[in-house]
């Protein structure tokens, strides 16, 4: 009997009430949507930090190198040998050889110990590898394993990197990632309470009306759906406005980031909420209000018996 | 059809509001539900609404046992059943149209039919110039015939009504019985509680007399 269209237009006809509830209390509204934003955002801000971080290592860890000294009784034939089936690994971005030759003609050249180099006999360099490795497999497990391979050879004397910090940076986010986690499912909390109170609020203000909704016939469903639509744009509202905050932040913050990326000679750019992330964010923030709607009116609705 | 048998109703707070009644009024009938204040009658409409369940016995309405009914089968017995109340439960922020629609708005009838049935009661109850009022705006006889509307307006098998003429002056409370014998005349089960004994006399239906909870008179179709 029921028609779509019917259907369609008894929620179209709830959520609209809803929206008229919010306006018609514009104060009350801004400030609980104020304090769910607020909840929001502390977790999205700890989230963007962590990413901009990851993102900046990111375009550091381009820069780190390994090189490889070889043993000085290794050929240059076998140099290259080496050099090339080091650029076969995955791993690889840049592989340059320098030979013992080229290094000593570099040293003399910029140590300016030209004249006393004369005096040695033979020359006491190593052939040197030098290898970059491809940005996307900078990440410290490859390195290590990189590092692992190349050691392995026997004619490597010694592989240098120096990745301790990126190492220890990575750890750091990890950490981070951590708290935005538990800051996350606590706000989330935080925030269902909110909406669940407002709800409460909002049951007991229309006391009277659910009273008489159910004496003539109202299901549980049909009360509740009214509360729901409240509940979920609340948390609609919120997010949006707790987007408005991120990107304020962002702008107010960005100036300040990139001169401080420029001292450290670093390409960063500071990375906002992508498309995915920003639905994430309202969508996320809807269900949150809708369940917590759902809990407030499953807590106090079915206490509202008609009366007579 | 409603039927009572050896019903008892006991209030949390240990008041014996029902005393074993027992009684049946037929498809169609009007009775009148008479008696002190304080004797019960409120008590048995509530356990016809499912306000309240009977601490013993059984109430049967239109054949059903309401006691096997299950708590969400609850909202769609009382679409089928049309209430009425001394102080009226009006919805004062909603227009009188909006109020009247309340019982088609909670069922899935269409737009168009709530429009056409709500219109039709409007009329019924003589309103139509007054479906975008306010309750305040209304006189007291006037908003008992709003809620007299929308009792009706989803078309009930039953009507009840707990004292619809308490504030209202004889006259008026006279028009007002008028309207629910015009829906008796249509095949509606009409049941009012009410302490006007000379509109009992004046409208001569069956009374279902009640004193101190129990049944004094008028248990069978006479
Ligand atoms: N919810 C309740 N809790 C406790 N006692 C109640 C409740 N409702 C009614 N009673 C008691 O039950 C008895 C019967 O009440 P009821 O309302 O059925 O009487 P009534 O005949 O409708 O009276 P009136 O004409 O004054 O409306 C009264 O003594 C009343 O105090
Ligand atoms: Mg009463």
């Amino acid at each position: 009997m029921t028609s779509p269209f019917t259907y369609f237009a008894r929620h179209l006809q709830a959520l609209l009430g809803a929206l008229g509830h919010l306006l018609r209390q514009p104060l009350g509204t801004l400030l609980s949507i104020a304090v769910i934003s607020l909840a929001l955002t502390l977790p999205a801000c700890l989230y963007l930090l962590v990413k901009n971080a990851r993102a900046a290592t990111g375009s550091i860890t381009e820069a780190i190198e390994l090189t490889i000294y070889l043993k000085t009784d290794v050929s240059l034939e076998r140099a290259r040998q080496l050099a090339d089936s080091a650029r076969a690994r995955r791993e690889a971005g840049r592989v340059t050889l320098i030979s013992a030759d080229e290094g000593l003609a570099e040293f003399r050249k910029y140590s300016g110990f030209g004249a006393a180099l004369e005096a040695l006999q033979g020359n006491p360099l190593p052939h040197v590898i030098s290898l970059r490795p491809r940005s996307d497999r900078a990440d410290p497990s490859s390195i290590a394993s990189l590092q692992r391979y190349l050691g392995s050879w026997p004619e490597a004397d010694i592989v240098q990197v120096d990745n301790e910090w990126v190492r220890r940076l990575s750890a750091l986010l990890g950490l981070l990632e951590r708290v935005f986690q538990v800051f996350a499912a606590l706000l989330a909390f935080g925030v269902l309470a909110i909406i669940g109170n407002a709800i409460r609020l909002e049951i007991s203000a229309r006391r009277a009306e659910i009273e008489v909704t159910k004496l003539v016939g109202g299901s549980n469903a049909y009360v509740r759906r009214p509360f729901l639509y409240l509940g979920g744009l609340y948390g609609l509202l919120g997010a949006a406005l707790a987007a408005l905050w991120l990107i304020a932040l962002a702008a107010a913050l960005e100036p300040w980031l990139l001169q401080l990326a420029r001292l450290y000679g670093s390409g960063f750019q500071l990375v906002g909420l992508t498309t995915e992330e920003l639905g994430g964010l309202l969508g996320g923030g809807t269900l949150l209000g809708l369940l917590g709607a759902w809990i407030g009116a499953a807590r106090h609705l079915s206490r509202i018996e008609p009366r007579q | 059809m409603i039927q009572f048998e050896h019903v008892f109703k006991r209030y949390p707070n240990g008041r014996e509001a029902l005393q074993d009644v027992s009684f049946r009024i037929d498809a169609g009938e009007f009775v009148f539900l008479t008696g002190r204040s304080g004797a019960g009658k409120s008590s048995v409409l509530k356990l016809v609404a499912l306000l309240e369940r009977p601490t013993r016995g059984s109430v049967l309405v239109n054949g059903q046992d309401t006691g096997s009914l299950p708590a969400r089968a609850i909202p769609a017995y009382r679409r089928r059943l049309g209430i009425v109340f001394q102080d009226h439960q009006l919805l004062m922020d909603r227009p009188v149209y909006d109020n009247i629609a309340l019982p088609l708005m909670v069922s899935d009838t269409s737009y168009r039919d709530i429009d056409k049935r709500v219109r039709a009661a409007l009329d019924q109850v003589g309103l139509r110039a007054q479906e975008r009022a306010l309750p305040l705006e209304l006189s007291v006889g006037e908003q008992q015939r709003v809620g007299i509307a929308r009792a009706v307006v989803a078309r009930p098998t039953i009507l009840i009504a707990d004292e619809p003429t308490g504030n209202l002056d004889h006259t008026l409370a006279r028009d007002v019985m008028q309207l629910f014998a015009r829906f008796q005349e249509v095949g509606v089960t009409v049941v009012i509680a009410t302490h006007d004994m000379a509109l009992v006399r004046e409208f001569g239906h069956r009374e279902l007399h009640i004193d101190e909870g129990r049944l004094l008179g008028g248990a069978s179709a006479s």
